[in-house]
């Protein structure tokens, strides 16, 4: 009896937490019908920010996968001094606000910031401009991928490299041959990971963004300013297009598992 | 390929500690060497040194003649097997054991069609026929270990080391693999470096065992003249069970301080002085008094195995092991007798064993 309690109230649990909030989304999106909420993804405006966030996403897990791969070969293959506190502090992103780090770029980059006013003279925007919108995602999204890799990285230990040294395999024969292949899975993961989050990064990007429809608006941010402007469907069928998105990420996520599970089954 | 190893030292990270201690060690073409010793003796330091996986401090190693000063050196000239294998995971066996041939620049990789033939010769010849589409992680333990064998002879390497190759199989497994891996030894005219803890595989396999302790080299012999000329008690006490006796020699006899033993005698140019006996269990002997009130030490059986009846002998201190070999079906349960012989022991002054010179 309890146990069935218990069951119950876990299912309601993940209902209510989990299903409910993409499941009223999709419904308050649909609520005029579907051509309704299809004709407002044509505003160009709409369009701008989803190609932003695209664009954004794209700059943003390619960066932070070539160093994430770094760090994570850096932290677990070598002991060095510091090298506790590079572990701490790649999880800074992850604790701070990012409302907080937005901050941070707009005094580093801000017309009255550190360095903003030189890289205006010299022709170069990043505060409430795309660059800036980049940095801010960029940061929050840094830790995924060397989270992800680190642990699966210390497991793997040095002995198949060293075997490949042995074989005669050169560093990045090792790296693209036996290390990160080994890894792909942690890999893939700490990717799809960093595509989510940064698809949906509001607080940092809204700090350093300046909202300006059709250029500096990203989905989220877009999905915001509808919203306010009582734009209900537009707002909720974009916010459904988002969800979507970093949902098929994460199913993707775990097809692996599910891919090797299968092919288990197979044999 | 003969290894030469002159003056390597090595010392601990950011300590003073010598993890290898001024280790000379020269390996002729086609031997097969066993690096012996307890944990923490500077084994698998040396053979990783060898390998060129560590630094060194100071010292050189040369390959038949050729100084070896980085791993990329070499590469393909020598075989490493490790202790865990360390095969890649994400690769079939076939995928695994050519490893060493498709990383070969372009100009010197052979064919696919050839490398292809070379992985099935390795198959054969490890009696893996048939498994290179498997993943490691299908294999038992004795075909993973042969799995990686097989990838570190594919560059065909005419040195091969082995890091502790058996300690993770089973006995029977063990015993197969030894031997099997002696005749590979003797087939390909490889020159093998084996590290092992357990000595018997060591004396089964090796025609030369290099005994280390504390980063040193103790003894470096046949497992012959380590049997009957240990430099050390400390090499005596690894070859096998040791019965200990301290005493004194004076004028070529040797007296043990324990009543129950019999002194015995040695050579007379020994000096005099204290001294103490070494002795395998099954080599104690046990001498006969005059009448039953001589009959001071009592045996009781313990064991039999293998032809061996195992007694426990009762000193009047302690309690040793004896064991005597009996051709009878039955050993008798219960022995006495008057003083325990000890004749073919081996004495040891300081931990270093007394010469007659």
């Amino acid at each position: 009896m309890k146990k069935i309690a218990l069951w119950g109230a876990t299912w309601v649990l993940l209902v209510v937490v989990l299903l409910l909030p993409p499941i009223v989304v999709v419904t308050e999106a649909l609520k005029s019908g579907l051509l309704a909420s299809l004709a407002t993804l044509k505003d160009p405006d709409g369009i701008a920010a989803i190609w932003l966030t695209l664009e954004t996403t794209v700059v943003a897990v390619c960066f932070n996968t070539l160093c994430g791969i770094l760090a994570a070969w850096l932290l677990t293959k070598y002991r060095f001094p510091g090298r506790a506190a590079l572990l701490v502090m790649v999880e800074l992103p992850l604790s701070i606000s990012p409302v907080v780090s937005g901050l941070v770029w707009l005094l580093l980059f801000g017309a009255q910031g550190w360095w903003g006013p030189a890289l205006e003279r010299a022709g170069i925007h990043v505060a409430f401009a795309v660059p800036g919108i980049m940095l801010a995602t960029l940061f929050v999204t840094l830790p995924y991928v060397v989270r992800t890799l680190v642990p699966y990285m210390e497991h793997q230990g040095r002995d198949t490299e060293e075997a490949a040294a042995l074989a005669g395999a050169g560093f990045w024969q090792i790296l693209l041959r036996v290390t990160l292949p080994d890894a792909r899975v942690a890999l893939f993961s700490g990717v799809l990971l960093t595509t989510a989050r940064a698809m949906g990064e509001f607080g940092a990007v809204s700090v350093v963004s300046g909202h300006i429809p059709g250029l500096t608006e990203t989905m989220p941010l877009h999905i915001e300013s509808l919203y306010n402007g009582y734009q209900t469907v537009a707002a909720f069928t974009m916010a459904a297009l988002l969800a979507c998105m970093a949902m098929a990420a994460v199913f993707l996520r775990s097809a692996p598992a599910a891919w090797a599970r299968y092919r288990e089954v197979q044999e | 390929m003969s290894i030469l190893i002159q003056n390597l030292v090595r010392h601990a990270p950011a300590t003073e500690r010598r993890l290898l201690d001024d280790v000379t060690l020269a390996v002729p073409s086609g031997a097969f060497v066993a690096l012996v010793g307890p944990s923490g003796a500077g084994k698998t330091t040396l053979l990783r040194a060898i390998a060129g996986l560590d630094h060194y401090s100071s010292g050189t190693i040369d390959l038949d003649g050729n100084r070896l000063e980085n791993l990329h050196d070499r590469a393909g000239k020598i075989g490493f097997v490790f202790q865990n294998y360390a095969l890649f995971p994400h690769m079939t066996v076939a995928r695994n054991i050519s490893f060493g041939l498709d990383v070969l620049p372009r100009e010197q990789r052979p064919t696919k069609a050839e490398i292809t033939a070379r992985v099935q010769d390795l198959l054969d010849l490890m009696q893996l026929s048939g498994m290179g589409k498997a993943y490691p992680a299908r294999l038992s333990g004795g075909q993973r270990q042969r799995v990686a064998l097989a990838r570190a002879l594919a560059t065909g390497p005419g040195v091969l080391l082995l890091d502790e190759p058996f300690g993770a199989l089973d006995p029977i497994v063990r015993r197969a693999i030894r031997t099997w891996l002696r005749t590979l030894h003797d087939q390909l005219g490889l020159t093998t470096i084996l590290v092992t803890h357990d000595q018997e595989e060591a004396l089964e396999v090796a025609d030369r065992i290099v005994v280390m302790q504390q980063g040193r080299i103790v003894q470096d012999a046949s497992p012959a003249t380590l049997d009957e000329a240990p430099n050390t008690a400390f090499v005596m006490q690894f070859l096998g069970e040791v019965v200990s006796f301290s005493g004194h020699i004076k004028n070529g006899v040797f007296t043990p301080s324990e009543r129950g033993v019999a002194p015995c005698a040695v050579s007379e140019k020994l000096e005099s002085g204290p001294a103490e006996l070494m002795i395998r269990p099954f080599e104690i002997g046990l001498r006969q008094g005059q009448g039953a009130h001589e009959q001071a030490v009592e045996l009781a059986l313990y064991s039999k195995r293998q032809g061996f009846c195992y007694y426990s002998a009762h000193l009047p201190q302690r309690t040793v092991p004896v064991f005597i070999y009996n051709t009878q079906e039955e050993g008798q349960t219960r022995l006495a007798c008057a003083e325990l012989e000890i004749q073919r022991g081996k004495l040891f002054r300081d931990g270093v064993r007394l010469q007659s010179r």
